[in-house]
């Protein structure tokens, strides 16, 4: 038997932009067809000659053949590596890399576009906790449902039944539908399915990212388990202490490709520590923007505060710059410059403006920037968007403004990290107060009210 | 994916671009066969839970189909009924006809409806539409309860042709597989054709003889007729419950040759579309 359990050569993935949301209807191909015989009717009398080279000239799509490649983005590109047996394998990357259809094609939920893999073993993949999960059903339903749905065979969740319900604790909730359970019990129930399953790979996205503080070591100890048992796991995550835990080998994912693999720390260091390629945004060409154009973002910077070098990655409460490029093709008097902080939910987590901070801009014509210096910043780590605009200060409007233009993450120091990974834990909230604890001395005011 | 620990031999496996043209998979289907089962068993049990009349609803609807029905056909406009009591007569092919619409309507929207599982998991996919098509089986068994209390009633013995009964409903279900295999297939990529569903299936009931017989339909265009598999299934049921009728011929044998045709064709459409699915769900 070989002992590559997982074996992938030059996959790739193509999407077309859009594809997912929106919709072809049976309807436009049906009146693209009906309407094309008359489109080549049309040509045909208009050069009086059906066999002229126009009349048969094809449809748009065809004779531009740069449109096809120009929709579409490789969200995987040419990506090739060996899994042995019995190894863990995280794999890192932003949001983008390709991670996640990395995870699906080697799930087989999707196909590649180009490119092969080879799987030696079962597998069971964990790209949501709670597949599957029926509201209306009750506990004990959905543990057989998601078990089914995940690959267990019935005979094997009987055997396993009240282990699972013991490691989800929810003995008294059994019968009760899920869509009443706390938000909690729903993610223990459906980890505690999904730790018990036994396949020789195991491919898990990012699951690890719910549930309580003490839930996520108890499933990093099973994980811990699972991966000793010699089987198999890829393991993503954006948990870095996570993947330095669980995982010796690492592969960094970037715009599709393989950045880096080796030893998790290393691969890990360099992720947070790198490239600043990433650290400005053209934007010019976007165009989900809105105002009248007078002025306009055309990039934006993030730069570390006092050296002004580009970064890619914000730490947790470094200060950080961040520039600002426009271009006014007109004479703008008094124009106000802005930008936010959104949430990866859409939430704003913070936004300034150039005049609430008595910063006065008479006017802007041409090109040019600003640079907003952010102290410290209090944001928990994770990641995050920037919204910017301009606003024409005379009339009020928006001279330009972009939603969600550059994706920012904020990330723990390496070096402080093992103080701080109780912040990277989800439902937190997105700020973080300094604050101290103590016990009050027994002094007589505190008496005095009694 | 059989997940127990100790095998001999591990499964291996290729992950390829989209090929043209899969086979079917039938050996795959059957690993999964438990999850077919749990599928089946959610729909059922989830309809059930959520409608305030539960299973009621599957006597409500076929009865009173047969209500309206027999008040403005058969006493109204006298639509004939070779011989058998009005009521029964279409009660008894509404049976099949609502198991079969169903069972098309709930396929066909089957994918969409499960995109969450489809995106994030892996399975056969056409566990997915097939499992609709079972979950109308329980419906239609609770509804055949009250078929066999109206026989009681109107005195009708059933004769031995009651043993192809099985068929009859085999082809019911064959039928509204293959169209749904088609629809769902197409509802993935064409978000449109739900709302054809719906004028399809009442067309459809215009077009089979659930609330008048097909004698009216004249004898040499009656194997033409059979190209609507639901007459073939309808009458199928008139002759094998009531044994008054004729048994269908010619008509019967061109619905078993339709429905074949309609249901390979879904298959293998349904497995080389099934390549995407996750892509464009």
């Amino acid at each position: 038997m070989s002992d590559i359990a997982i074996k992938c050569e030059g996959l790739s993935k193509r999407y077309r932009i859009g594809e997912s949301d929106s919709f072809k209807t049976l309807r436009d191909v049906i009146a693209d067809g009906l309407a094309s015989p008359f489109r080549r009717l049309r040509s045909t009398f208009r050069n009086g000659n059906g066999s002229s080279p126009s009349a048969l000239s094809p449809s748009p799509e065809i004779r531009n053949p740069n449109s096809e490649i120009r929709n579409s983005f490789w969200a995987l590109d040419d990506v090739s590596f060996e899994v042995k047996r019995g190894e863990v394998v995280g794999i890192i990357g932003r949001n983008g890399a390709g991670k996640s259809t990395l995870l699906k094609i080697l799930s087989r939920i999707t196909k590649p576009t180009t490119g092969r893999a080879q799987i030696n073993g079962r597998v069971a993949s964990l790209l949501e906790v709670g597949t599957g999960f029926h509201p209306e059903l009750s506990g004990r339903e959905n543990i057989y449902l998601n078990a089914a749905i995940l690959g267990m065979r019935k005979a094997e969740v009987e055997r396993k039944f009240d282990e699972i319900v013991a490691f989800a604790d929810i003995e008294k909730f059994l019968d009760m539908p899920v869509k009443r359970y706390s938000s909690g019990m729903y993610v223990r129930l459906a980890f505690a399915v999904a730790a018990h399953l036994e396949p020789e790979i195991l491919i898990i996205d990012e699951v690890l990212a719910v549930g309580d503080y003490e839930f996520q070591r108890r499933c990093l100890g099973k994980m811990h388990k699972v991966a000793r048992a010699g089987r198999t796991v890829l393991f993503v995550s954006h948990n870095m202490t996570a993947i330095e835990e669980l995982c010796p080998q690492s592969i960094l994912l970037k715009n599709g490709r393989i950045e880096r693999s080796g030893p998790t720390h290393q691969v890990v260091a360099d992720y947070l520590t790198s490239t600043t390629r990433d650290s400005a945004w053209q934007i010019d060409e976007q165009t989900d923007r809105e105002g009248t154009g007078n002025a306009r973002i055309t990039r934006l910077e993030l730069l570390a505060a006092d050296t002004d070098a580009p970064i890619s990655t914000l730490k947790f409460r470094e200060s950080f710059k961040l520039r600002i490029h426009y271009d006014a093709n007109k004479h703008l008097l008094d124009p106000r410059f802005g930008f936010a902080l959104l949430s990866d939910k859409g939430e704003r987590v913070f936004q300034t403006e150039t005049t609430e901070l008595n910063y006065r801009i008479p006017a802007i014509e041409g090109v040019g920037s600003f640079d907003c210096v952010v102290t410290a910043p209090n944001v928990l780590p994770g990641l995050y968007y920037l919204e910017s605009w301009i606003v024409e200060q005379m009339n009020v409007a928006f001279a330009d403004h972009l939603y969600r233009t550059a994706r920012i993450e904020i990330v723990v120091d390496p070096a402080r990290q093992e103080q701080l990974t109780h912040l990277t834990y989800p439902g937190r909230g997105r700020v973080f107060m300094d604050c101290q604890w103590s016990q009050p001395e027994r002094t007589d005011e505190v008496y005095a009210g009694r | 994916m059989h997940l127990s620990t100790h095998s001999e031999a591990l499964p291996t496996f290729s992950i390829d671009p989209p090929e043209g043209w899969a086979d079917i998979g039938f050996r795959e289907l059957w690993d999964y066969r438990e999850l077919l089962y749990f599928l089946t068993w959610r729909d059922v049990k989830v309809r059930y839970k959520q409608t305030a009349l539960g299973a009621a609803w599957a006597i409500i609807q076929p009865l009173f189909m047969m209500l309206v029905f027999s008040l403005f056909f058969g006493r109204l406009a006298k639509v004939p009924s070779d011989g058998i009591p009005y009521p029964i007569f279409t009660f008894c092919a509404l049976l099949p006809w609502q198991l079969f619409a169903h069972a098309l309507t709930e396929s066909s929207n089957s994918l969409v409806g499960n995109q969450n599982l489809i995106t994030k998991v892996y399975f056969p996919r056409l566990v997915v539409p097939i499992a609709a098509v079972l979950g109308g089986l329980v419906d239609f068994a609770v509804a055949f309860a009250i078929l066999l209390v109206l026989m009681f009633y109107y005195g009708i013995v059933p004769t031995w042709a009651i043993i192809t009964l099985p068929g009859f409903v085999l082809l019911a279900v064959m039928t509204a597989l293959g169209v749904g295999l088609w629809l769902s297939a197409l509802n993935v990529k064409y978000r449109d054709v739900r709302y054809t569903i719906t004028f399809l299936v009442q067309f459809w009931l215009f077009a089979t003889p659930v609330a008048y017989p097909s004698s009216i339909v004249p004898q040499k265009w009656r194997a033409l007729y059979g190209l609507n598999p639901m007459a073939g299934v309808v009458e199928g049921f008139r002759w094998a419950l009531l044994g008054k009728t004729k048994a269908p011929g010619a008509m019967l044998w061109v619905s078993v040759a339709v429905v074949i045709v309609i249901l390979i064709g879904g298959l293998y459409y349904f497995r080389r579309m099934e390549q995407e699915f996750a892509d464009v769900v």
